[in-house]
């Protein structure tokens, strides 16, 4: 199994580890409604050094890129982020990711741990022009610090100004005494908050210097249990249940970031999936009768007849109700309509409802 | 971990407390623990008579669901109502306000037939 270069870390500090996508990762320190809590009332720190990441360089980076991603990159300027995804060739998606340009010839893409080899393997297929590729995964790390206190946790520690710092803009400076860190306004927990890429050498310095300036703002710990809780609070898709090598962007709901306004991989069958519209969509929902939905139960009409599949559910722990998402028939996707989840032998009702669940 | 010393417990993580021919059932600290935060305990089987190892409910915790086995065999006479609104009581009172359920047995040899809090800590490594 791999380790990132903060395992012993959370060890030391008890959490509780789990195997995932080939790391050992912590699931949770102190519990995760705990965690959850700290996210969202003041912060929290996940290491997510298990994230891949890859260097595009040269002139032709971008129109690699263009290539295999559905979003318009052309729109980036040095020190701005966009969500993406990558569409295979029949319908489905490789994986979703954040392409960072770094300088007109330079970008950086931050795709699933799960997916590193599969995602290098399928940009390399249509890199025919001799863009310079480097997988800087096993030397980088990647804290994410999110919640409402994060700004005020991390700026002491940086000349970089965080408070002017955009949603979805990065910097890259001195952090913690540490050169060439690079500090990007983006998460996944919809708590605002920063995520901090450096080497792994820095990773113990980085990590303390944090968590001393955390203690009197309630930083905690937290671990990939409350990552989930916190992303299917807002809605966010998640490789492997939301979204994977079968589901269209634009079935999920990522018609956003899949634009038309240039060619890409299998572009012409999405665009035509958009002006035809498609067959099942991914919704939200929230149970109205108790019991809590989990990834691969059956979504049924009154009658149990089965019009579509979970793909994420949890207790919300901010709103105390149980919340998920699925693919559901589009003729039944709209907002409001009723629908039945088969817990066990039970059909419970829920409702249709528009993500995010927890409004910022 | 705490394991009280006068209750029966099984390879499912459950103890047993028997008062007459009335048992009391819970998960135990290690099983709570394992499960993380539990947020629902979904048992619809009061007034039933269920078999022993077979499934009376479920508990779910906010990352997954595990089945709740009877240990011995006798009618469902009660659920721990303050379950419905404070399920946390599992994981901070296991062995306290935190019982599941209260059952008829049929049967005391199959008490006897539990493991004990020695046999149980073995099992768990505790």
């Amino acid at each position: 199994m791999k380790t990132t270069a903060l395992t012993q870390k959370h060890i030391a500090l008890g959490a509780k580890m789990v195997e995932f996508a080939g790391y050992d990762m912590p699931v949770l320190y102190s519990g995760i409604n705990d965690e959850h809590h700290a996210v969202r009332k003041s912060a929290g720190i996940f290491d997510v050094s298990h994230m891949g990441e890859f260097i595009l360089k040269g002139p032709n980076a971008l129109a690699l890129i263009q290539q295999v991603t559905t979003n318009d990159a052309s729109k980036l300027v040095p020190g701005k982020i966009q969500y993406s995804c990558f569409p295979n060739n029949d319908g489905g998606i490789v994986d979703d990711l954040l392409v960072y340009c770094i300088d007109d010839k330079t970008y950086m893409l931050v795709v699933n741990a799960s997916n590193i080899q599969k995602d290098w393997d399928w940009i390399m297929k249509f890199n025919s022009h001799d863009v310079e590729m480097h997988n800087i995964s096993d030397q980088t790390s990647l804290l994410a610090v999110q919640g409402p206190d994060a700004t005020k946790i991390l700026q002491p520690l940086t000349s970089m100004n965080l408070n002017d710092m955009v949603y979805y803009t990065f910097q890259k400076g001195v952090f913690a005494g540490c050169e060439n860190v690079l500090v990007s306004n983006t998460g996944y927990t919809g708590a605002g908050g920063f995520e901090i890429y450096f080497e792994n050498k820095y990773a113990d310095t980085i990590w303390d210097a944090i968590m001393k300036e955390g203690m009197k703002f309630g930083l905690k710990p937290a671990g990939l249990g409350a990552r989930d809780t916190l992303r299917l609070e807002m809605g966010f898709c998640l490789y492997g249940n939301d979204i994977d090598d079968t589901t269209s962007p634009i079935e999920a709901g990522l018609g956003w970031i899949t634009k038309f306004s240039k060619e890409f991989n299998n572009s012409s069958a999405l665009k035509l999936q958009k002006e035809q519209g498609v067959v099942r969509k991914l919704v939200g929902f929230k149970m109205m009768e108790k019991g809590i939905p989990r990834k691969g139960y059956q979504i049924c009409d009154e009658s149990g007849n089965e019009i579509g599949i979970v793909t994420s559910g949890t207790m919300s722990p901010t709103l105390n109700e149980a919340i998920g998402m699925g693919y559901v028939k589009s003729e039944l996707s709209s907002e409001g309509t009723q629908i039945f989840i088969k817990v066990r032998d039970k059909l419970l009702k829920s409702s249709i409802i528009k993500v995010p669940f927890v409004k910022k | 971990m705490n394991f009280p010393s006068e209750l029966k417990y099984t390879k499912e993580h459950e103890w047993v407390r028997l008062d007459g021919d009335t048992a009391t059932i819970g998960i135990t600290d290690f099983a709570q623990g394992e499960l993380g935060d539990i947020v629902y305990i979904d048992v619809d089987t009061v007034g039933d008579v269920i078999d022993k190892d077979e499934v009376f409910g479920t508990v779910e915790a906010v990352k997954t669901v595990s089945d709740l086995f009877m240990p011995v065999t006798g009618e469902i006479s009660e659920l721990n109502e303050a379950l419905n609104n404070q399920p946390e009581l599992v994981n901070s009172d296991p062995y306290g306000d935190g019982w599941l359920i209260k059952v008829k047995i049929s049967d005391p040899s199959q008490f006897e037939g539990l493991l004990s809090v020695d046999e149980y800590q073995s099992l768990v490594g505790a």
